[in-house]
């Protein structure tokens, strides 16, 4: 597992290079942006690989709430087979919102249940909170490249650094959820904070469907500046999207790694220290 | 053994008796009430065709203000004198607390709206183009909203260590649908225009928060 981690390192950083280079150079200028365009293949595979995080970030929560106790756990276990059947059988027999694709929203049901069960399967009880607190900091940081790399590239494109369109400003909202879940991490000083932590994780992501459905009513009442999304894109585009979009998701699995064996070894060592104290009382004070 | 409801019922008696004794919230949350809604007839000061485009925003945004320097101290009482240890050995379910100080709360930020709205109709000049049971309506669900989310989350800043600045650094971006909501119909009301989308998605938010928070407060009072 150890010797893993550097080979990962190695092909992350080749695939890496190869993004960047279809990013700048192999993806062909768009037409009426120019080379400006090419933050795009930046921009966008961050708020996916933020977007998956968060996910991670709740399904360890909710794990992490649950399986302390068998019966709630074997409940939490049944709903994710549910909502990924539903999300499967579903999108065949009702009029989506345009834009959804039937056969898209039935992957990502069956990949909702097997995100579930494969995090389960993966880590003991108490690694989901390791779990829960790297996804978050990783998404954040993901997320808050997302949100800088939208104005650097709106600043030369539309004249404007900034505007209260709804994706903008749901990505905004659901940046500070994961910031303020953050914060209680840091300011808890319970001996609970994982139970807290996670209770809010799971309030704060059955906030963001609702973040963005109100958002998304509010600002398509109105005239707004389209930016991005909308119409098809050049296959070769796609390719450097997708590129990028791997190259993002194996970076983003090395930091959590790391981090997650930095939070793993903070516990331990954290851990020996109270059993030491606990053993030798002339010890405690270090 | 006394039914949940019994149990609510009770404590929120108790809540609502010693703030009627002592008066200290209320006295202090009333002027400050005041204060919030001068200081903002000071920095916004339009002509009364202007004010209700803005009204809706600018009320809302006093009520939140006072909603969260009550919410602060709603736990005060229990901490200083081990109420809540009392409450975590006793066979009481954690939700008929939650419960009533969720109403204790709503109570007491209800009684805040009603003294702060009269003055904000007269220093805005403000008069409704709408149906003013649908404004009722909308007040009724926008506080629940706030207090519901408020006191949970009052309860999970127990133990950190900037108490007072933690509620609102939770409760500020988990409402932010919610605040859009309220925002919207009212303004949406005082100009005379249809609100039916945003009291359905504050009573969809208002459902699925009061819900979450039952399920959820169990464990947080028991964190320890």
């Amino acid at each position: 597992m150890k010797r893993a981690f550097p080979i990962l390192g190695v092909l992350t950083a080749i695939l890496l290079s190869y993004a960047l280079y279809e990013a700048l150079i192999g993806a062909p200028t768009e037409q009426t942006m120019g080379d400006v365009q090419r933050i795009f293949y930046y921009h966008v595979p961050s708020a996916w690989t933020a977007f998956i995080l968060f996910f991670i970030n709740f399904i360890a929560s909710i794990q992490y709430l649950v399986r302390s106790n068998p019966q709630t756990d074997r409940f939490a276990s049944y709903a994710a087979v549910i909502v990924g059947l539903v999300l499967f059988v579903v999108p065949f027999f009702v009029t989506l919102p345009e834009g959804m694709r039937p056969s898209s929203v039935a992957t990502t049901g069956v990949l909702i249940t097997g995100l579930y069960f494969l995090i389960r399967r993966l880590f003991s009880h108490p690694d989901t909170d390791v779990l829960a607190i790297t996804s978050a900091e990783v998404g954040v940081v993901f997320s808050l490249v997302n949100l800088v790399t939208g104005p650097i590239w709106a600043r030369p494109v539309w004249g404007i650094w900034w505007t209260w369109d709804w994706r903008l400003t749901s990505t905004l909202v659901m940046w500070l959820i994961y910031v303020s879940y953050l914060m209680l991490r840091r300011f808890s000083s319970s001996g609970e904070t994982p139970l807290l932590a996670a209770a809010l994780a799971v309030l704060g992501a059955l906030c963001v469907p609702f973040v963005y459905f109100s958002i998304w009513f509010f600002r398509t009442q109105h005239p707004q500046p389209v930016m991005g999304g909308g119409g098809s894109i050049d296959p070769r585009m796609w390719h450097a999207l997708l590129i990028n979009w791997l190259a993002f998701s194996c970076f983003a699995f090395l930091v959590c790694w790391s981090r997650y064996r930095l939070e793993r070894l903070q516990r331990d060592v954290d851990e020996a220290h109270a059993m030491e104290s606990l053993s030798d009382p002339r010890e405690s004070v270090r | 053994m006394t039914p949940p409801a019994g149990i609510t019922r009770v404590t929120l008696l108790k809540d609502l008796r010693l703030e009627w004794r002592s008066k200290d919230a209320i006295n202090s949350m009333l002027f400050f009430s005041l204060l919030v809604v001068v200081v903002f007839s000071f920095s916004f000061d339009p002509s009364a065709e202007e004010s209700r485009q803005i009204a809706g925003g600018l009320i809302w945004v006093a009520f939140l203000f006072a909603a969260v320097v009550a919410l602060n101290q709603t736990w005060a009482r229990e901490i200083r004198n081990q109420v809540l240890d009392a409450y975590r050995i006793s066979p009481a379910p954690a939700n008929s607390l939650f419960m009533a100080k969720t109403l204790g709360n709503f109570i007491f930020v209800t009684v805040l709206e009603a003294l702060m709205t009269p003055l904000f109709i007269a220093f805005y000049r403000l008069r409704a183009l709408g149906p003013v049971w649908q404004l009722l309506l909308v007040a009724v669900l926008g506080t629940w909203a706030l207090v519901v989310n408020g006191t949970f989350f009052a309860a999970m800043s127990l133990r950190t260590r900037s108490r007072e600045i933690m509620l609102p650094l939770l409760l500020f971006p988990i409402s932010i649908p919610a605040i859009l909501a309220m925002v919207q119909a009212t303004t949406a009301i005082l100009n005379g225009e249809g609100a039916r989308f945003w009291i359905v998605l504050l009573a969809t938010y208002d459902l699925v928060f009061t819900t979450v928070c039952l399920l959820l407060f169990e464990t947080v009072l028991n964190a320890e």
